[in-house]
């Protein structure tokens, strides 16, 4: 036998990553709207109402008006890495969302699928990587466009991100402590039954939170586009829809980056003061896992709504001032977020003796 | 020849394709991408071998980070062919052949006898590189060294801090 593949297994794969894939899309695609809803309603406006029904089509108009827009490519710029750049954003944000588990699992066809992609056992590691890769698609395309401005755009996102990413490992680690584990799968069966994660970890969530804020590249940390200072930063250049990937990618990584929190620290697919068993029991697996989903992007869209929140309150920070909370301030309160959680772990292991 | 064959000779082929192109492309920050394939193609490798945990902290510290600022640092001094100054001494380039072949020779000498040519990789079956494993080993029998490593990462650290630190002018 050249090749021993579980046809069943490929295709049941497939399915879900397509589905995934596409569901973020979508939901990436009614975040832009979501978002400039809520800045009308803080800001005393209607916001977006025309196209169809209290204007929920304008996502889809958005992007038309992108991709009939025209495509310029600046000369003296590397073509290939230009259009490698957006390319690199979108794939970083629709990556992570592999060892996400988005529900339990489902029973179809006398198979049990579990609604997760891979469960792989270094899940939370996972997440990490591809973040840390995220930095990619803004430095090669700032780079490419040949671009002063660009390039200081790209710089910033690169320093910003590599600065907090720290904060954001430390943090993780003192919850890596409590949990135990790297797999998100496991990680929200513990937290199905026991308590959230939040009640153990309040310190680390903050700065957890505070670090994506950065990592997405999300106002107050939105240096690398400061349209006041870099006209509009590493995507100056682009036009079309080179540059709606680079807008949309933020889209999806506030998304993803709201379901790893959702995971982490808020129980993932858990439904609070809700018995699973029994439920499983009343309506059968398929109904459960589905509730399950939608507890799950009920929070995650409680998060997204966060982001939106954050950037029509916040102003952005100075360079100098965002540097200072991420050296100064972060990475020292998230070693002592460590420390003391490793203290009262091993104090928790010995029995509370000293 | 099963998946695991044809990925090994997949990755094999990415791997030295990239490590080829890093040394061959004229640009450097072509070479650097190609460095990162690389870096992928070898943690490729290790999940191959069952060594997710290394896998991935290959790419997160490597491809992630360091790549990232040698990245940085190429396109802050905007390096090209034009600004290169012409290499005019041709002695340099066969040293570099003749040292690089010895090198070669040194290592085929000293891997011909040594047991990991005969002994292969356990393809997917160990379970050496996953965490728990990994972490077990590091803290009991090479907790000396794991621990003297990350005092030289401190004291590495602090050295940078040093060095960059601006000289306090005081005012008079």
């Amino acid at each position: 036998m050249l090749l021993t593949i579980d046809l069943a297994f490929v295709l049941e794969k497939l399915i879900l990553i397509v589905i995934v894939v596409m569901s973020s899309l979508l939901i990436a695609m009614y975040a832009t709207f979501g978002e400039r809803k809520v800045a009308a309603i803080m800001q005393d406006r209607r916001g977006p109402n025309r196209a169809g029904p209290f204007g929920l089509l304008q996502p889809v108009a958005d992007g038309m008006k992108l991709f009939f827009k025209e495509e310029i490519i600046p000369n003296f710029s590397s073509k290939f890495l230009f259009i490698l750049g957006p390319c690199l954003a979108m794939l970083t944000a629709m990556m992570t969302g592999a060892v996400i588990p988005w529900g339990d699992k489902v029973h179809f066809f006398g198979r049990d699928i579990s609604l997760q992609i891979a469960d792989v056992n270094i899940g939370i590691l996972y997440v990490f990587g591809v973040v840390s890769l995220g930095v990619y698609g803004i430095m090669i395309g700032s780079w490419a466009s040949n671009n002063k401005f660009s390039l200081m755009g790209g710089l910033r996102a690169a320093s910003q991100i590599i600065s907090y990413e720290l904060a954001m490992g430390i943090a993780l680690i003192a919850l890596l402590m409590v949990t135990g584990t790297l797999s998100l799968k496991t990680m929200v069966g513990f937290q199905m039954d026991g308590y959230w994660n939040i009640f153990k970890q309040p310190l680390g969530f903050l700065i957890f939170l505070i670090c994506v804020f950065a990592e997405c590249n999300r106002t107050p940390f939105d240096l690398p586009e400061a349209e006041n200072e870099l006209i509009g930063g590493y995507h100056t250049e682009y036009s079309s829809m080179k540059l709606g990937f680079y807008l949309f990618a933020e889209y999806i990584n506030m998304f993803i980056s709201s379901s790893v929190m959702v995971s982490l620290f808020f129980g993932g697919y858990d439904i609070p003061f809700v018995n699973d068993a029994h439920l499983v029991e009343s309506i059968g697996v398929n109904w459960v896992a589905l509730l399950h989903t939608f507890s799950f992007l009920f929070k995650a869209a409680f998060f997204l709504f966060l982001f939106m929140w954050v950037r029509w309150t916040i102003p952005r920070f100075r360079y100098d001032q965002l540097m200072n909370l991420g050296w100064k301030v972060l990475i020292p309160l998230s070693l002592f977020n460590m420390l003391v959680t490793g203290a009262l772990v091993l104090l928790q292991q010995n029995n509370w003796h000293f | 020849m099963g998946i695991a064959a044809i990925l090994f000779w997949f990755l094999s082929a990415l791997t030295i394709g990239g490590a080829i192109m890093v040394v061959a492309s004229k640009n450097p920050v072509y070479s650097i991408l190609y460095l990162i394939i690389t870096f992928f193609a070898i943690s490729g490798h290790y999940v191959l071998m069952n060594a997710q945990f290394l896998a991935i902290v290959n790419i997160i510290v490597y491809a992630g980070a360091i790549m990232v600022l040698f990245l940085f640092v190429v396109m802050l001094m905007n390096l090209n062919a034009e600004s290169e100054p012409p290499q005019k001494k041709r002695y340099l380039f066969f040293a570099g052949v003749v040292a690089g072949c010895s090198l070669m020779l040194v290592l085929v000498a000293a891997l011909k006898s040594s047991s990991s040519q005969i002994q292969l990789v356990q393809m997917g079956s160990g379970d050496v590189g996953l965490i728990s494993n990994l972490g077990k080993v590091l803290f009991t029998d090479y907790v000396f060294p794991f621990e003297i490593s990350s005092v030289l990462f401190l004291s590495a650290m602090i050295g940078a801090v040093v060095i960059s630190k601006k000289e306090v002018v005081h005012p008079e």
